[in-house]
């Protein structure tokens, strides 16, 4: 009896050690945030984004690009064309054409720029960052399964590592497979003083910067969700009005008559 | 050929002036017009033929619109897809109705063909029917993966390479000399890749051959109407058409039916094209092609999962590799369905006559479930206790084969099938 029960004992041992190995490499389940751009009528939250705006240009483009972002856009986000062209002409961009001459020439940013990437290729970014690439996140909401709650889990999920694990030059985030990430936890209270005063609490620099990189990753959302919204109430009013008549053209069928007065 | 009334318009006028020199409203007009006697009593499921056509025309529409924008350049491809997405004008919208219709394809096709099973539409007379569908579902097949790779992002790449590499597999008749990498699987990988791996030259010819199949398959579909309308539809009895009394013009009658069953589809479609467009996606796709980079996880789009889960079942090398087995298998799925006219050799087509068919139709419904489920797992994840996803795979591809192979052929021979109506109408027409 006592032989059964070591064996039991033990099996469960095994069974739960092998259980704690596989959850070590899992990531846990997103936290689940109520976005204004969720649902058929959801709409990104212009003041939130653009305070994502401003998080994203002074912290995460020191090392992320963001390629398929061009300062015009800013305008979908509710910003005036003069802040527009302010903030393009921050930066000083190389043009694609050379001069008359055929030396590249430097210039100051226009609207229809993109944001200017922060290392010159891969292997410079590499260089800069221990080895690890930080890739762009033009797409990132939509490149991560659960992408919004992923990425606002993953900002505000750092925490120390547990006693026994090996870290290196990694950081401890229970949200990301594999729990080690390369990337510093990149945001923290009071890092950012926003213009309009919201408290600049880690909580809402992460909604902040997941609210305009969506917009980014998706930003014709609002034309598709409102467009959706016609094309249901369209298609609906077709379904019964072909319904009704339909049931009116098959009804002598439905009376057993005979339609058919040919061989 | 079912034989409808003929198409006869005013004596001098213009219409009777061109339908003698070229009779192309008269083929209309017999084909998908008052002229076509269709029987009485076709169901619900009998609107997917016409869902099917109608998606492969929304396919080349947006498509052809989505190739005025789209570069087939490894450098240029994903960022031109990006471009469609940001600023052409809704280009958005193109490109999200044409990758969610193509799983919609894939829905519609799959029940049009189970419709077909279960009332027994592949038997005599329809048999050349049934193998032109299959030829269409073959190259549709086709199309959908090579298109799938168009985008280039991290599945499109990997997908690529997985799926082709299936074929070096046939190293397993010829290996060719040590070294030398030219067996007839090597050869037949270089061939589809253009070169030693996934490259520009895959992605240029892919999306040659994504351009050309689907008028290809626009030729088989009308091979496969005019296979239909020699026999005509079949129908929920599985009987013949007999007199008057069965039959009905398919114009206006199916055509209003068709035109319900279209909004219905369309309103689905739409609440995914405009409220999930990603759902049936997979999300690293939006990741640009990296051959350095593995993903997690290489899984095909959903519809080619059942036949992926028969692709892993073959673990063990015997004679031949398990790879070998695999891809055999993977083919030998569909190309079985060819011989199927002459598994089947039950008289009584529908299922409505014959309960164990009936039964065991539904239980392969359920085994088919089971063999996508599957397919998305990796071989080792647990199921249940202690069984892994390839042991459960490995059962229901078992099924598989044990349901067309054996099961069917003895089961048409010994099952006692239920009295069959003397004619459609005497069955479907309420006696007042």
């Amino acid at each position: 009896m006592l032989k059964i029960k070591t064996i039991i004992v033990a099996l469960t041992a095994i069974a739960g050690t092998a259980f704690v190995a596989i959850a070590a490499e899992k990531a846990m389940d997103n936290k689940q945030v109520d976005w204004s751009f969720n649902g058929p009528f959801g709409t990104f939250d212009r003041e939130s984004s653009q305070r994502g705006f401003q998080v994203f240009k002074n912290v995460c483009a020191n090392c992320h690009s963001l390629q398929y972002f061009t300062f015009r856009n800013l305008a979908d986000l509710g910003y005036s064309e003069d802040m527009i062209k302010a903030f393009a002409a921050e930066y000083t961009v190389v043009d694609k054409e050379p001069d008359e001459f055929g030396d590249m020439v430097e210039r100051v940013g226009i609207p229809a720029d993109a944001l200017p990437s922060p290392f010159a290729n891969q292997n410079a970014a590499r260089a800069a960052n221990n080895g690890a690439y930080p890739v762009d996140l033009s797409l990132i909401t939509k490149a991560r399964a659960d992408g919004p709650n992923y990425l606002y889990s993953l900002l505000t999920g750092y925490q120390d590592a547990p006693a026994d694990m090996d870290m290196g030059d990694l950081y401890y985030n229970p949200y990301f497979p594999g729990h080690k990430i390369a990337m510093a936890a990149p945001l923290s209270d009071d890092l950012i003083e926003y213009e309009d005063g919201t408290p600049a609490t880690l909580d809402n620099h992460a909604k902040d910067v997941v609210n305009f990189l969506h917009y980014v990753a998706e930003p014709k959302l609002e034309q598709r969700h409102r467009m959706g919204l016609s094309v249901m109430i369209f298609l609906l009013i077709m379904v019964v009005l072909t319904y009704l008549l339909n049931r009116k053209i098959w009804k002598p069928v439905k009376e057993g008559k005979t339609l058919w007065d040919h061989d | 050929m079912a034989h409808g009334p003929e198409f006869k318009p005013k004596e001098g006028s213009l219409l009777a002036w061109t339908e003698q020199r070229l009779p192309i409203v008269g083929l209309v007009h017999g084909a998908l017009g008052p002229g076509y006697p269709a029987p009485r009593n076709l169901n619900y499921l009998w609107n997917f033929g016409v869902l099917a056509g109608f998606c492969l025309v929304m396919q080349i529409v947006t498509g052809i619109i989505l190739v005025m924008h789209y570069t087939p350049h490894v450098d240029m491809a994903f960022d031109s897809v990006e471009r469609i997405m940001r600023d052409v004008n809704y280009g958005w919208m193109l490109r999200y109705i044409h990758a969610n219709g193509a799983s919609f394809f894939f829905i519609v096709v799959y029940i049009h063909i189970f419709r077909g099973l279960y009332y027994g539409s592949y038997k005599a007379p329809r048999e050349l029917l049934w193998m032109l569908g299959l030829v269409i579902f073959l190259l549709m097949m086709a199309t959908a993966f090579m298109g799938y790779v168009l985008p280039w992002g991290q599945m499109s790449f990997w997908g690529a390479t997985v799926i082709t590499n299936f074929f070096s597999a046939f190293n397993d008749l010829y290996a060719g000399d040590p070294g030398m990498e030219n067996g007839l699987g090597d050869v037949v990988v270089q061939l589809l890749l253009g070169g030693f791996s996934v490259d520009n030259p895959t992605l240029s010819r892919f999306f040659s051959l994504h351009y050309l199949l689907p008028f290809v398959i626009a030729g088989v579909v009308i091979l496969h109407i005019w296979a239909l309308h020699i026999p005509g539809s079949n129908n929920p009895l599985g009987i013949d058409v007999k007199g008057k009394q069965d039959k009905i013009p398919f114009h206006p009658y199916y055509t209003a039916k068709d035109a319900f069953g279209l909004f219905v589809f369309l309103t689905i479609f739409c609440l995914f094209v405009f409220y999930m467009p990603n759902a049936l996606g997979h999300p690293d796709n939006y990741i640009p092609a990296d051959p350095l980079v593995t993903p997690a996880h290489i899984v095909p789009e959903w519809y080619y999962l059942a036949f992926y889960t028969i692709l892993k079942s073959f673990t063990i090398d015997f004679i031949f590799t398990a790879k070998f087995w695999g891809v055999i298998a993977m083919f030998g799925a569909i190309i079985l369905l060819f011989f199927l006219p002459w598994l089947d050799t039950s008289k009584v087509r529908s299922a409505k006559f014959r309960p164990m068919f009936r039964f065991f139709f539904w239980v392969l419904m359920v085994d088919l479930v089971l063999l996508t489920w599957i397919g998305g797992k990796s071989a080792d994840d647990i199921i249940f206790m202690n069984v892994q996803a390839v042991t459960i795979g490995q059962i229901a591809t078992f099924w598989y084969f044990f349901h067309f192979l054996v099961l069917l052929p003895v089961l048409s021979r010994v099952e006692k099938t239920l009295p069959l109506p003397d004619s459609i109408a005497s069955a479907v027409i309420k006696k007042a």
